[in-house]
């Protein structure tokens, strides 16, 4: 059994997810995990699909599906080792403000430099307004304080707003 | 009574506090006049709060009346220096806002809320229970006036999403 990665992606419109998903279901392959989305009027899909046919024959299965509907698509091997686990505290930081480059590079600058680990992550671009929205794992060892403290002069120097909270949900 | 126009994000004055008011003084119960004639001005808008309008005084107005998801209304409500007195039972709901109007975002907030303000022109307090959306109203105007929007309270990266617009 061979895990892949694969990335697809192009202008929306009805049927991407049928005909990518059923070119992958004639070859064997079985969708592990998968993250579907609109991102700017195109449409992206990253799957991590288990199958036993190799990363050849997935590309060649796509082939045709991704020619006729316009589609990029990316294949490639993923090793099966567990990826980062969860040893922090679940927060969630937001960021708005006017439109710039680098908000997104800067806040995340600084989460990393903490050991932070973005689980997910989510920009919207409405008028000049840009939010980000990102849920984020911090080390316990961590001073959430500092942390906010480095976030409000990040989000000074870029004229933006930054709020820290923990996720737990009974919290308000 | 004016109809102001509202004030969108990024506007820096959104996510400033205001400054608490003498609740008698003419220009505040003017400023309070304006809020609700901007709120009754933009269909399906049940709250305001002075920021929106480019003011950093502690005024807003609400007015859940006939919302399908109301169930204590207490009509129109107009407070300076509103405070929340107490509030219980978490509760997460979908919101959008008057100043971020292609947004909308689950945001955790108290079920029940008990709020307590002074009246623009007599400066007498007056205490609201409120539940449900109007709570949930309450609670989004006095965040407005400690400069933070719904998107400083959103759930989670899954929980912000482009205001549908229906035909």
């Amino acid at each position: 059994m061979t895990l892949l990665a694969v990335t697809v992606i192009g202008v929306d419109r009805p049927g991407i997810i049928a005909a990518v998903t059923g070119a992958l279901a004639e070859v064997g392959g079985n969708l592990e995990d998968s993250s579907m989305t609109i991102l700017g009027g195109h449409f992206a899909m990253s799957l991590i699909v288990a199958v036993d046919a190799g990363e050849d024959a997935v590309r060649a299965a796509l082939e045709p599906v991704t020619g006729a509907l316009g589609l990029a698509a990316f294949v490639g091997e993923v090793t099966v080792e567990p990826g980062h686990t969860s040893t922090g505290s679940p927060y969630v930081v937001s960021v708005h403000g006017a439109d710039r480059p680098g908000i997104v590079s800067r806040v995340m600058g600084v989460i990393a430099s903490y050991g932070g680990n973005v689980s997910d992550l989510t920009t919207r671009l409405s008028g000049d307004l840009y939010v980000v929205v990102a849920d984020v794992e911090v080390p316990l060892e961590v001073d959430i304080e500092e942390l906010r403290a480095s976030l409000a002069g990040a989000a000074d120097e870029l004229g933006v707003e930054v709020t820290v909270r923990a996720a737990d949900p009974d919290l308000l | 009574m004016t109809v102001r126009e509202v004030v969108l994000a990024p506007e820096r004055v959104l996510s400033r506090p205001s400054a608490d008011v003498d609740p008698c003084d003419p220009s505040v119960v003017g400023l309070a006049a304006d809020l609700v004639a901007t709120m009754y001005a933009h269909p399906g808008c049940v709250g305001l709060a002075a920021p929106q309008v480019g003011d950093g005084r502690r005024v807003f107005c609400l007015d859940v009346t006939g919302h399908p998801k109301a169930r204590t209304s207490a009509g129109l409500v107009v407070l300076a220096n509103p405070e929340l007195v107490s509030g219980e039972g978490p509760k997460v709901g979908r919101e959008g806002c008057q100043s971020v109007p292609d947004l909308t975002g689950d945001v955790a907030r108290f079920r029940r809320v008990v709020v307590r303000g002074a009246v623009p022109g007599t400066g007498e307090l007056r205490t609201y229970e409120a539940d449900a959306f109007e709570a949930r109203a309450f609670q989004h105007e006095l965040d407005h006036l400690a400069g933070m929007l719904f998107l400083d309270r959103v759930a989670g990266a899954h929980a912000i999403f482009p205001r549908k617009r229906y035909l």
